[in-house]
């Protein structure tokens, strides 16, 4: 975005954008993750390629005014590029002092800040610790600032509404929106049919937040201070019918269709954690469809109740993050041993211990390989995006039923509470998913009993005649199914668990890059840095950049042709939100490549700008 | 569940539930007794094999699954209540029943327990309390008497035990009953009524470790002492014990108290009359926590009261929820509310559909 003076160009005082950032910021309490994402829905219905990234405060409550306290909602919308939430805001709402204050770093230069002039008062400055008064002593110079009074023209706006004044300050991100909506040229009518909708029975406050959303409108359109609005054409996209849809969302429904794909209820056994909470809760709005919900004492009882689900015949889930995770160690075992499908969703946050709750980092994947007492091999899975998670959700249940094996699905917070337009799949469109249950008495029938394919066992549920039989923790028999301690068969055991999880590499889409005939720098990602690592390529290749990208979705197993894509590069560097888990992974399991790394370990995601930077900087070399 | 009525004919002799698994409890130990009165409660009850899920944690007792000719699962330590637990929410129809220690239920799956009673999920709950961790060789469990001497209390412990009843009550449990192992025919006859009872029935069984508790229920169970020190409760029936069957319980104040029948005038409309039934549990609270030597040890059904069962509740709400809802199909959710469109050859939406 340019700065107020250089705007004079622009054909008929609009400016057409490829893609735009804006950022809504303010104290947890003034709603900018409802302004955000009413926003989102507009875009995303006119078509725009949307990514969002919510950052919500570690604390529900911080003190009103503070920098602790602001809570923000990140949009990227445009007809192309669109590869993440974004860099930096092009637009910063910033309803209070502290909002400005925590986005100051960020600030792209000549960025247009819309802020509310009224809460700038002496108090106000004090608490977010600005000495002077920003707006005023020269810290947004080159920055284009439209300062409203937003409170009380919001005010004003509804004063004979019949709210009371808690209730009428709480439409001011209202006319912060309207305003927004104004200067990118976007209709309301989607918003406004919101608050018709949603607010059916109180009429009063449907009403009071219309009138401030067209207010904030009306003011900009009267603002001379504004001399253009921006512009954004639709993406081309693949026809279709899409949605706007948050990684959690998605998640959660595509756990939905693929345990209907397999013929078999769903079963959520879970605890609530940030940023894993939303899967639950969406999953049980959903007992219609067949969900069943338990939320469960604690992280324990949510996968061993799932387990016990799982050995009764539903499709089991739980779902976590980090610390869960680490409390779920021991059951998941139980779940290799047993060999009953299971999937465990892990939403990371930063860690270690408690760690950043509410922010994102990709620092358990080897927890999700390796951490578990004895050879304990599970089939390990990462969502790339938000939408992807619905796909990602489907493989689980369709890898963990078929092969019957636990399936730990990394996710993370950016793409959990990220947003992005959905193509809507129906369920025809769906793999079919066919698990090895057996139902009627097979003389040849023994528990650990394998399919040559896959070397899964048969899924004999309680309640079928004349299959009755024991699983449990301790080592079984190959051949019996009975308690064994002899040490060949716990050899041949180990053997067994492992390669059929690696066979699932058998069963899996081959792994694929972006870059062919590129050979001097293969950058390589996984799970939800997809966006930024995909985005920053592009433009490099675009600039005629000797460099390719390739993301991986499959941890383990990896993809059978991955080493085959890694020899065709002089280097490789393995970027990731830790200090290089995949990187020693990838040491391990193809020792024949060098890995350069590029970590960071924020709680923030990848910028493009930072890993262009990287990159330039070792294609030089 | 009680739609089991007691078949004319059973379905299996009691021996015929028992797998082809050779027991390999201590000689002597407790746990076979109880599997007898299991394997008689089941046959009683005319069960079918597969329709029984025996879930077990971690312990001797735990071994139990694998000597049954049920579904069994063998799972964790601490975590049967909750496998449990999920194994009737997955289906119904299953008769579940949970082996499980004292230090499976009480130390390191004590969460799971209280939880599994205050939901009220249909299942039994055997719990084999020996006072003692014999799989890991004898040291204290939180049952264990305050002062004894094991392998890991070498001066005694100096903590109090849990009193099961009392924390099942506390947890709202809405069926407890008390049986020693030495009782083969009451265990059997309790765990029919565990089986019939809708919700969590949990049966405490005093079980004897030969091996590292041996005789600590002895005052309580021996042929010399045990009409003296049980008081053997049965429903609607006046509550007389002792080796003439002249001793009784009633109720002074807010405590019981031991009576001989014909001293001081006393009769057996003095006695309390039991009702494991009533909605209360203050009297059963009471009967739970008597203690030798100046009370017997209540055994038999202590209370068994109907309430919201957990399993059948999230059943009914998933069919209501069936009937009422708007989406006919996930294809449908998948469509609802905001979509918008992209037309073949166009890359213009359409906008709001
Ligand atoms: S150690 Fe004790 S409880 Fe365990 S099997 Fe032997 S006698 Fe029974």
């Amino acid at each position: 975005m340019k700065s107020h003076e250089e705007m004079s160009g622009t054909m008929n005082g609009k400016e057409a954008m490829e893609s735009v950032v804006i950022k809504f910021a303010g104290d947890s309490g003034d709603g900018m993750q409802l302004a955000g994402t009413l926003f989102t829905d507009t875009v995303a219905v006119h078509g725009k390629e949307i990514a969002t990234f919510p950052d919500f405060p570690s604390e529900i409550r911080a003190p009103q005014g503070t920098v602790a306290g602001v809570s923000g909602f990140q949009v990227h919308f445009g007809s192309s590029g669109v590869h993440g939430p974004g860099d930096a805001p092009d637009v910063l709402v910033a309803m209070n002092p502290a909002a400005l204050k925590s986005n100051l770093k960020d600030l792209r230069p000549a960025c247009t800040i819309v802020v509310d002039r009224d809460s700038f008062g002496k108090r106000d400055l004090d608490k977010a610790g600005f000495a002077t008064d920003p707006l005023e002593d020269g810290t947004l110079d080159g920055h284009q600032v439209l300062a409203a009074p937003i409170t009380s023209m919001t005010k004003a706006a509804i004063a004979d509404a019949g709210l009371d004044n808690k209730s009428a300050d709480r439409c001011k991100n209202m006319f912060a929106l309207g305003m927004v909506y104004r200067l990118f040229d976007q209709p309301m009518d989607q918003t406004i049919g919101f608050f018709q909708h949603k607010f059916k029975k109180s009429p009063a406050i449907a009403e009071a937040n219309i009138r401030a959303l067209k207010a904030g409108h009306n003011y900009v359109l009267t603002m001379e201070a504004v001399p253009a609005t921006y512009t954004v054409q639709p993406a081309a996209r693949t026809p279709g019918t899409y949605r706007n849809i948050t990684g959690n969302q998605a998640l959660a429904w595509g756990l939905m269709a693929g345990a209907k794909k397999a013929g078999k209820d769903l079963f959520l056994g879970s605890y609530p954690i940030t940023p894993a909470t939303d899967i639950m809760q969406e999953l049980a709005k959903h007992k219609w469809a067949g969900v069943k919900v338990l939320q469960a004492e604690d992280e324990i009882a949510g996968i061993c109740s799932a387990i016990g689900a799982s050995f009764a015949g539903d499709v089991a889930v739980t779902t976590t993050s980090g610390p869960g995770m680490a409390l779920k160690t021991e059951a998941i075992g139980l779940a290799v041993m047993t060999e009953l499908p299971l999937v465990i969703v892990n939403v990371q946050r930063g860690g270690p211990s408690t760690g950043l709750p509410t922010k994102t980092e990709q620092s358990d994947l080897l927890q999700a390989v390796c951490g578990r007492n004895g050879e304990s091999p599970v089939v390990v899975l990462a969502a790339s995006t938000p939408a992807a998670c619905f796909d990602r959700a489907v493989e689980a249940i369709k890898i963990a039923t078929e092969h019957m094996t636990p399936v730990i699905l990394l996710s993370e917070s950016y793409v959990a509470n990220g947003a992005e337009p959905w193509k809507v799949k129906t369920l025809d469109e769906l793999p079919a998913i066919h698990p090895p249950v057996l139902t009627r008495p097979d003389p040849a029938w023994t528990p650990y009993g394998r399919d040559p394919a896959t070397l899964a066992r048969k899924w004999v549920v309680p309640g079928t005649p004349a299959l009755q039989h024991r699983i449990g923790g301790l080592e079984k028999d190959e051949c019996t199914g009975c308690v064994s301690h002899d040490p060949q068969n716990h050899e041949a055991m180990v053997a067994l668990r492992r390669q059929k999880v690696e066979r699932v590499a058998d069963f899996i889409p081959e792994q694929k890059f972006r870059g062919k005939g590129a050979k001097k720098l293969l950058v390589v990602g996984w799970g939800g840095q997809f966006g930024t690592l995909f985005g920053a390529v592009t433009e490099l290749r675009s600039e005629g950049k000797d460099i390719a990208v390739t993301h991986f979705n499959h941890i383990h197993p990896l993809p059978r042709n991955t080493a085959s894509i890694f020899e065709q590069f002089e280097r490789i560097v393995v970027c990731e939100l830790n200090s290089g888990q995949f990187a020693n992974y990838l040491r391990a399991v193809l020792p024949q490549f060098t890995y350069l790394q590029y970590n960071k370990v924020k709680g923030r995601p990848f910028k493009v700008s930072e890993l262009k930077e990287k990159f330039n900087e070792l294609l030089a070399q | 569940m009680s739609t089991i009525g007691t078949p004319a004919q059973p379905l299996f002799k009691p021996k015929e539930y028992a797998s082809s698994q050779e027991v390999k409890w201590c000689p002597g130990c407790g746990d076979y007794a109880v599997m007898n009165a299991v394997q008689r409660a089941f046959s009683e009850l005319g069960l079918k094999k597969e329709e029984v899920a025996i879930i077990s944690g971690i312990g001797c007792s735990s071994r139990f699954p694998y000597y049954m000719d049920t579904y069994g699962f063998h799972t964790i330590h601490g975590r049967p209540a909750a496998v449990a637990t999920g194994v009737k929410l997955a289906n119904r129809d299953l008769r579940v029943w949970v082996m499980a220690g004292d230090g499976d239920s009480l130390a390191i799956g004590g969460n799971h327990f209280i939880h599994a009673v205050r939901r009220n999920v249909d299942m039994n709950f055997i719990l084999f309390n020996n006072q003692i961790y014999g799989l890991t060789k004898g040291q204290y469990s939180p049952t264990t008497e305050r002062g004894t001497v094991t392998k890991s209390s070498p001066f005694g412990t100096v903590e109090n035990p849990f009193s099961v009843g009392e924390l099942v009550l506390g947890a709202q449990g809405r069926f407890f009953a008390r049986v020693p192992d030495t009782d083969v025919k009451l265990m059997a006859k309790v765990m029919v009524e565990a089986e019939k009872h809708q919700g969590l029935s949990v049966v405490e069984v005093l079980q004897n470790c030969v091996i590292f508790n041996d005789e600590v229920f002895d005052a309580i169970t021996s042929k010399e002492t045990r009409a003296d020190n049980q008081l053997i409760l049965e429903h609607g029936k006046p509550m007389r014990f002792g080796a003439n069957n002249d001793k009784g319980i009633r109720l002074r104040g807010l405590e019981l108290e031991v009576v001989t029948l014909g001293q001081n005038g006393i009769t057996e409309t003095d006695l309390l009359v039991h009702d494991a039934t009533c909605a209360s549990n203050v009297l059963h609270h009471l009967l739970a926590q008597m203690r030798l030597p100046d009370f017997p040890i209540a055994m038999g059904v202590i209370r068994s009261t109907a309430g919201p069962v957990f399993d059948a509740d999230l059943a009914a709400q998933m069919k209501a929820e069936q009937e009422r809802s708007k989406y006919a199909s996930l294809d449908a959710l998948f469509l609802s509310g905001n979509t918008f469109t992209i037309q073949p050859g166009t890359d213009k939406p359409d906008g709001i559909t």
